[in-house]
């Protein structure tokens, strides 16, 4: 089996993060329970007549692959694969609301076609003119990770060699309205510096785009080697501290072998304990770092995870902003990324550096 | 008709996105497909819902679209003979 590498990053996420030639140099604060991306000039990356259709998370994730397949060297490749947890909600919503408002009459196209979750999929490829493999898998806060283990078995069995994935999800406004009605968006504002200690119930809701060029060779400007992915649709929280170690045994991985663990934590006071487990658990003396304070909490947030993973094992540096710990490790090596969301489609993923 | 023809390319500029182009630059006999606004297929659809909803007007063949969607001209003098609202 042929290794896989992360070969190229482009994220569009609440922070600026589009420029890779930055690492969260400059913070964009809030104080807030909804955080949207900072936007791109799009139309500096996609033509006014392609972008007049195109809601808001079909041009984050056109935009965001168009910067990772540029990190890369690359003009295509082999196959694309796209996660997200709620599609285009944006569209979605637009069409649901006609339906409802015109009493199931006077229909438009254009939001219906929109609305499919394989949209961004579909816009890269055709941006691109990729008729390769192209596939979306829709898996609430597990979306993006079935996509990247599409994409790695692939890759280790040679039947690609490049392969873009991404994780993208939209804000919608009646779908904001809903999960703030059934207390899945924090009561009371929250800044970043004190999400963890907010003390309530929710999360901060948030969007983005993180896209990544996965290959099987190793070149000059390679990230970081994705060497495990592994998803669980429940893990009770008793079963959570086995799972873990059973990931690293798998992969020939000790404890002390994880150099820093990157968790999902959001400041949800009745869900954060699973990552609580293993931060006050057998990973206590490990470097430990967060990001969900950056991002905002959304189905494919984990990408922005893996984002930040691979940005620290190429630049060898750790933002001070994400420290969860006081622990600094001597080496930045070996990175264990654990995520989760409201207890449910917990995964785990090993990166390593090349 | 002149306040029609007004209507019509406000209604055309907000309902299919046409974020670059202004009122002004779509001239009364400028084709809407093709060379001119550069309209396409999906477009077409649209404009037929918005023929339904808007004016009362029911397009039961999409073909007689390509006659009526030719100009801003063209579609205000067939909505003003044949409008029902």
């Amino acid at each position: 089996m042929k290794k896989v590498y992360i070969r190229g990053v482009g994220s569009i996420s609440s922070q600026k993060t589009l420029d890779n030639k930055e690492f969260l140099d400059e913070i964009t604060g809030y104080n807030d329970t909804v955080i949207s991306v900072v936007n791109p000039v799009y139309k500096d990356y996609i033509p006014p007549a392609a972008a007049r259709r195109m809601a808001k998370g079909v041009k984050m994730g056109v935009v965001a692959s168009k910067v990772a397949l540029e990190d890369a060297g690359l003009e295509n490749v082999d196959a694309i694969i796209t996660g997200t947890g709620m599609g285009c909600v944006v569209d979605s919503e637009k069409f649901v609301s006609a339906i409802i408002d015109n009493n199931e009459e006077f229909l438009t196209p254009t939001s219906f076609i929109q609305s499919t979750h394989n949209t961004v999929g579909g816009q890269i490829a055709l941006g691109l003119g990729c008729k390769g493999y192209n596939f979306t898998y829709v898996h609430a806060s597990n979306s993006f990770e079935s996509a990247m283990l599409d994409a790695k078995m692939q890759l280790e069995f040679d039947e690609a060699s490049s392969i873009l994935i991404g994780g993208v999800d939209e804000l919608g406004a009646h779908t904001v309205k809903i999960h703030r009605l059934i207390d899945h968006i924090k009561p009371v504002e929250v800044s970043p510096a004190n999400l963890l200690d907010s003390g309530t119930k929710g999360a901060v809701f948030s969007e983005g785009a993180n896209f990544f060029v996965l290959g099987n060779a190793k070149k000059e400007n390679t990230y970081a080697e994705l060497v495990a992915v592994e998803t669980f649709n429940d893990l009770p929280e008793e079963n959570l501290l086995e799972a873990v170690k059973k990931f690293l045994i798998d992969n020939n991985v000790l404890i002390e072998d994880i150099d820093v663990l990157i968790q999902g934590n959001n400041g949800d006071v009745v869900y954060d304990r699973y990552y609580n487990s293993l931060s006050q658990g057998i990973f206590s003396k490990t470097q430990q770092i967060y990001y969900k304070h950056l991002c905002g909490e959304f189905n494919t947030a984990s990408s922005f995870g893996v984002w930040l993973g691979a940005k620290i094992l190429k630049t060898q540096q750790v933002p001070d902003i994400v420290a969860l710990n006081d622990v600094k490790t001597s080496k930045l090596e070996t990175i264990l990324l654990y995520n989760q969301y409201r207890g449910e489609n917990h995964s785990f993923t090993l990166l390593r550096k090349c | 008709m002149s306040k029609l023809k007004q209507e019509l390319k406000e209604k055309i500029i907000e309902q299919l996105n046409l974020e670059d182009v202004s009122i002004e630059e779509i001239g009364d006999d400028d084709a809407l497909f093709g060379d001119g606004l550069g309209l396409d297929s999906i477009d077409a659809l649209e404009l037929i819902v918005m023929l339904d909803k808007d004016y009362g007007i029911k397009l039961s063949d999409p073909k007689e679209g390509r006659k009526i969607f030719e100009s801003i001209e063209v579609m205000a003098n067939y909505i003003a003979a044949n409008r029902t609202k």
